[in-house]
């Protein structure tokens, strides 16, 4: 068994051919496709229950509480508990739902989160699907979630529900123009769509530091329109507690609105990702031409160890910036985009373009 | 069972694709109640974004997705949300009108199978070219032979009059009277 921790490939390889090996084309095929899924349904059940806790240790911390500490020790197991609470709960029924509706819409928000996941690498090898349009695959999967909001919105037949599901909406179609054109910059910087390429075009320094001021642009507007689009504080007025009870989960009860909380976290764990490869360099250790000495020190961390990094400090910064502002207005959050992060993007868009005409990119 | 295991994966995947763009298009234009009718709409698009992706073109998938799916499926939804309640329910159609839609459907149904039977589908001897976005926005943007250039800026041309048009039509109209 060739298990490598700084390259996965001979690994990934190692287990496709010993499957074919042992059994037909298609079983072979459909065993791999099981152990994908089940190591990705483990890996959602980890990463959402400790977002969970990060989020209410960082929450706790920020305004100077202790936060969960009771189950287990720092109360590590907190989310756990949750968990099975949730599990136990009764689903609650509504009489004058939309059945059908009611009942699929956690399942639309979750499974595209699921599309986006699959196309992200993780480190050397460990990217279970890698697409020729992977950027462009990444726009187009996550502009389908808010489907599921929509519905989860209007088949409650609840005021609150339909008034959230409606500011979700506006609120998320609008920011995935930001997400598409800061995205759209990277991809000029580069030439290729490709994200394991993209990754590798960073192996001399990261895009945020090559593409100087236009990548650093479109990184903080990356980062403000996930935020939005992943419906988080500042900009969170799609469930507005204090206003809207819970926005459009406001019906929805025990592990369906599990799934919506679930989704909420993946997401903002995809968007990071996102973000970490595009501009940080995903599993790429930090390097800088020139520096022989630094650039092999770093490359002895494992590539899986830098993107948990550079996500887990993305989550932060999200975090932070929650508990940090108010929240917005629906005027202010519509004329943020439109009037001032849009024309700035395709601005944006434009200098970046002149830059690698004229070749002006460092290093 | 052999015969279900001779299938390939391939035509397996494309049955299930098919069964499923059949099965919600005939739910699409047979539910009273409107949503509905969306949520089927959207399965049938992302089923065929599916097919699109089984013919390793995943370029028009992706556009598949996000135009339709992520698209017109969610202004529809949204034009929804604005308009109706939900216990709106369609009246239930008259016999008379089932009657002449099923004749008009068999009738269509009729017609393409014969086409396509008769036509002598030949298998291709081209070698497998793999479609990559580099070809396509050269493509797009050439103007010499195989250029898409102009039919690429009439629409650009179309979609910035449509733009506008919506623009005027959603803008304040100052009242001059009164």
């Amino acid at each position: 068994m060739p298990f490598n921790i700084y390259d996965f490939t001979s690994f990934t390889q190692w287990i496709d051919k010993s499957l074919y090996d042992s059994c037909t084309p298609f079983w072979a095929m459909i065993w791999e496709m099981s152990i994908i899924g089940v190591v990705f349904l483990a890996f959602y059940a980890v990463v959402g229950l400790y977002l969970v806790y990060a989020e209410r240790k960082i929450c706790g911390f920020i305004q100077c509480r202790v936060g969960p500490n009771r189950v287990g020790p720092y109360g590590f197991f907190q989310t756990i508990a949750d968990l099975i609470k949730l599990l136990m709960k009764e689903l609650i029924y509504i009489k004058n739902a939309d059945k059908v509706l009611f009942n699929i819409a956690p399942f639309i928000v979750i499974i595209t989160s699921f599309l986006a996941i699959a196309a992200i690498p993780f480190a050397k090898g460990l990217h279970a699907i890698d697409f020729d349009i992977g950027v462009f695959y990444l726009m187009a999967v996550s502009s389908m979630g808010v489907i599921g909001l929509l519905l989860a919105g209007w088949s409650s037949n609840n005021k609150y529900s339909l008034i959230g599901a409606m500011r979700s909406g506006a609120q998320i179609v609008s920011y995935e123009l930001s997400v598409g054109l800061s995205l759209v910059t990277i991809v000029v910087l580069a030439g290729t769509m490709q994200l394991s390429q993209i990754v590798e075009l960073q192996r001399d320094g990261w895009f945020i530091f090559k593409g100087h001021i236009p990548a650093f642009i479109a990184f903080i507007i990356f980062i403000t329109a996930g935020i939005a689009e992943t419906n988080r504080g500042p900009f969170d007025l799609a469930e507005a507690e204090s206003e809207l009870t819970a926005g459009y989960h406001t019906e929805y009860s025990g592990i369906k609105f599990a799934f919506f909380f679930l989704a909420e976290y993946m997401n903002m764990f995809i968007i990071a990702s996102i973000a970490a490869t595009v501009f940080w360099g995903g599993w790429m250790p930090l390097h800088f031409p020139g520096l022989e000495n630094f650039n092999h020190f770093m490359d002895f961390i494992p590539p899986f160890i830098w993107y948990i990094g550079k996500t887990a400090v993305i989550i932060f910064i999200m975090m932070w910036f929650k508990w940090t502002f108010p929240r917005l207005r629906i005027d202010q959050l519509l004329n943020l985009e439109w009037k001032y992060l849009l024309p700035i993007n395709l601005f944006n868009v434009l200098l970046m373009a002149f830059i690698v005409l004229k070749g002006w990119e460092l290093f | 069972m052999e015969k279900i295991l001779a299938l390939t994966s391939n035509q397996i995947m494309f049955i299930i694709f098919s069964a499923v763009i059949v099965m919600f298009s005939i739910l699409t234009v047979t539910t009273r109640r409107i949503l509905r009718a969306a949520t089927y709409l959207l399965f049938v698009l992302v089923s065929t974004s599916g097919i699109y992706f089984m013919l390793q073109y995943q370029f028009l998938a992706a556009v598949q997705l996000t135009l339709y799916a992520g698209g017109i499926v969610v202004l529809i939804i949204f034009s929804i949300l604005l308009t109706s309640h939900i216990n709106q329910k369609f009246e239930a159609v008259s016999w008379k009108t089932i009657a002449f839609g099923t004749i008009a459907s068999i009738l269509g149904i009729v017609v393409c199978i014969t086409s396509i039977l008769q036509f002598q589908f030949k298998a291709s001897t081209l070698a497998i070219q793999e479609i990559n976005m580099k070809i396509i926005g050269r493509s797009l943007l050439n103007y010499g032979e195989n250029g898409f250039v102009l039919p690429f800026e009439v629409i650009s041309i179309l979609l910035l009059a449509a733009m506008i048009a919506a623009i005027i039509i959603a803008k304040k109209v100052k009242d001059t009277k009164i």
